[in-house]
């Protein structure tokens, strides 16, 4: 297991290099090159020569890469344009509302998307399945911004059930954010009340970034139980006598975690860039509406980083997913 | 994936063209008995009927303005005259949709002609050489594939500034990497066939099996994809244009930036919101249904 585990993350590496080198280029490609990225399009002649002198960009471009390099291994993203904070703060004050949301959506994804899944396999041809197979392909075809402002009209402005938007009630003024995962803040601050409201502007966002995860969840696992259910060890351990619900345990669902697994760890990663557009359709302060915005006011260092920062985090989500096939199933192990 | 070895041995060697006319008559046969081919298909051809015909179907200019109806907060819903209402500037919506059929149509296929053609070239060379060539092309296509599409595309599009070329351009970057994987990996498995080694010992060139056998024999995931991408791109192109990275003229109506423009007129005028997003879904549906029952037919492990 433990060589297993060291080969996949020695694989990273190369991907890594690839990524950097990617995102380096990206703003040199930039039409004005990257002191427009750094100062925006209106700057001065005096700030463009102090900024190529600052960030020796009349340097070799390889020395350029490696001084790139080491300014993002020691977390330096430069200053955003339109906010003139450094990236990483911004980005760090960010991440936790984004983890938030993505985590609450594949919460609800598979806690829905995996029962529903085998049920519809178990009972195949059945309404339920049907439902499912339909409702599926519903969630696959309709854009998650589409659905954002249909679950924002029925459940917030009409039965006015959840908030329109934002990450917290702004009328609460104690709230303390110790963590930047608010639910937990209000949890560890002793303000429950915080944690219930910070829990009622998740849940839209969240059932909207939720749908394609959940379509495709349904499906594989549907997919995946029909296919293991019908294989000989199954039948021989029906023969066996043993009882539908540990057949259904040891035999069923385990064999079948594998696809369903990669598509979670897959998913994660999707789930990550659909919050750009889930967001912002709610105004939820995370890092995809903060990408969002960076977009429309040309912020490159933003954008730079955020598309470096959410890449690393989707190749990390698919390390673990990888890893944990190691634990799932033996086989991979020793190959 | 991929043909069974007897099977394609048989079109191959033996007949060529009749039998590849078999395979092809067989996918159609099972399209036609699919009901989810028939659906999909009929969505397609209706979508792509109105993105044609726009000019005669849409009851008013996309851009003519009627202001004397419109007021702040307030505009006229559904009526005889203007079927879907009127929009935020006294447009009529129906007509909106109908024209943003032309968009939608026209960035798919333009960002998907050019993800498979570049994906296909590089997947071509990688199958074909093998190598260092077939190295450096799958760790390209590995990076790329690292950064989640829409973000990759969100990335392009803004580099390139705000245009419908733009969009094409970054959704079609996004699908090169993924035409690329798959045609290799169909060709690794056909050149590995028992047909291809057979060419071979008859005297064929190497280039010429590729190109007259392994290549042909590997088209058909490629057409499946090919179908998929174009339902992606449909609804990665409205994502890029709710984000406003579309064209920067406002009179052109695009579905995903009509969508975003209803955002301060949610509470009043909802309907402005579901055409458009109705009219992504109906869209995108209907490539996914067709390329589901496509991939069905054409899929050999999938037949009898």
């Amino acid at each position: 297991m433990l060589r297993f585990a060291a080969r996949r993350v020695l694989l990273l590496v190369p991907i890594l290099i690839g990524l950097s080198i990617l995102v380096f280029l990206f703003v040199r490609a930039l039409p004005g090159g990257p002191e427009t990225a750094l100062l925006g399009e209106n700057a001065t002649p005096e700030r463009v020569a102090q900024v190529r002198e600052l960030y020796g960009l009349d340097r070799p471009v390889y020395e350029q890469y490696v001084s790139y390099v080491q300014s993002v291994l020691s977390l330096d993203f430069g200053t955003s344009i339109t906010t003139r904070q450094p990236v990483a703060e911004e980005i760090a004050r960010r991440f936790p509302g984004t983890v938030e949301l993505t985590v609450t959506a594949m919460l609800i994804a598979v806690t829905v998307g995996v029962p529903l899944g085998f049920i519809a396999a178990r009972r195949y041809g059945s309404w339920v399945d049907n439902l499912s197979t339909a409702g599926s392909l519903l969630g696959i075809a309709i854009p998650v911004f589409a659905l954002g402002y249909l679950l924002k009209y029925v459940f917030a402005l009409k039965l006015g059930w959840f908030p329109t938007q934002g990450r917290e009630d702004s009328l609460m003024f104690r709230n303390e954010h110790p963590t930047g995962f608010y639910v937990l803040d209000g949890i560890v601050t002793g303000n429950p009340e915080a944690a219930v409201d910070a829990l009622r502007h998740l849940i839209l966002p969240a059932l909207a970034l939720a749908t394609i995860p959940l379509a495709f969840i349904t499906r594989i696992t549907r997919a995946s139980v029909l296919e293991v259910a019908g294989e000989d060890y199954v039948r021989t351990a029906e023969a066996k006598g043993m009882t539908r619900p540990v057949i259904t345990r040891r035999h069923i669902l385990r064999n079948a975690m594998l696809p369903i697994v990669t598509v979670v760890g897959l998913q994660t990663g999707l789930l990550l860039s659909g919050a750009v557009l889930t967001e912002t359709v709610f105004a939820f302060d995370g890092i995809g509406r903060f990408l969002a915005q960076a977009v429309f006011a040309r912020d490159f260092p933003v954008i730079q980083a955020g598309i470096l920062f959410l890449a690393v985090i989707f190749v990390l989500v698919n390390l673990l997913v990888d890893l944990s096939y190691g634990l799932l199933d033996p086989r991979v192990r020793t190959r | 994936m991929s043909l069974s070895g007897a099977e394609a041995q048989e079109t191959t060697l033996s007949q060529p063209e009749e039998a590849r006319g078999g395979l092809l008559r067989d996918a159609v046969r099972r399209l036609r008995r699919s009901p989810q081919a028939i659906v999909g298909a009929t969505l397609v051809l209706l979508f792509v009927f109105v993105a044609v015909f726009a000019p005669w179907l849409a009851p008013y200019s996309p851009t003519a303005q009627d202001l004397s109806q419109v007021r702040p907060g307030s505009f006229p819903g559904p009526s005889a005259e203007h079927l879907l209402g009127l929009d935020q500037l006294g447009r009529d919506e129906l007509s909106r949709i109908i024209y943003g059929a032309r968009y939608s149509l026209i960035i798919g296929i333009v960002s998907v002609t050019i993800g498979a053609t570049v994906g296909m070239a590089l997947g071509l060379l990688a199958g074909a050489f093998g190598g260092w060539v077939d190295s450096l092309v799958m760790r390209g296509a590995d990076i790329m594939l690292a950064v989640p599409s829409l973000l990759l595309a969100i990335g392009i599009a803004a580099l390139l500034g705000r245009s419908i070329i733009s969009v094409m351009i970054a959704i079609g970057v996004v699908n090169i990497p993924v035409f690329a994987r798959l045609l290799r990996g169909a060709m690794l498995s056909q050149r590995e066939s028992d047909y291809a080694l057979a060419s071979r010992s008859l005297g064929v060139t190497k280039g010429r099996v590729v190109l007259k056998h392994v290549f042909p024999n590997s088209l058909a995931p490629v057409i499946v994809q090919a179908t998929l991408a174009l339902a992606t791109a449909i609804t990665e192109a409205a994502g890029l244009a709710f984000l406003g990275l579309g064209s920067p003229d406002p009179s052109i109506p695009e579905w995903g930036r009509m969508l975003a423009e209803t955002n301060a007129y949610l509470a009043s005028e909802p309907l402005l919101a579901l055409w458009p997003g109705l009219a992504i879904v109906i869209s995108v549906l209907g490539f996914y249904l067709l390329g589901e029952a496509l991939r069905e037919a054409l899929d050999p492990k999938l037949r009898r």
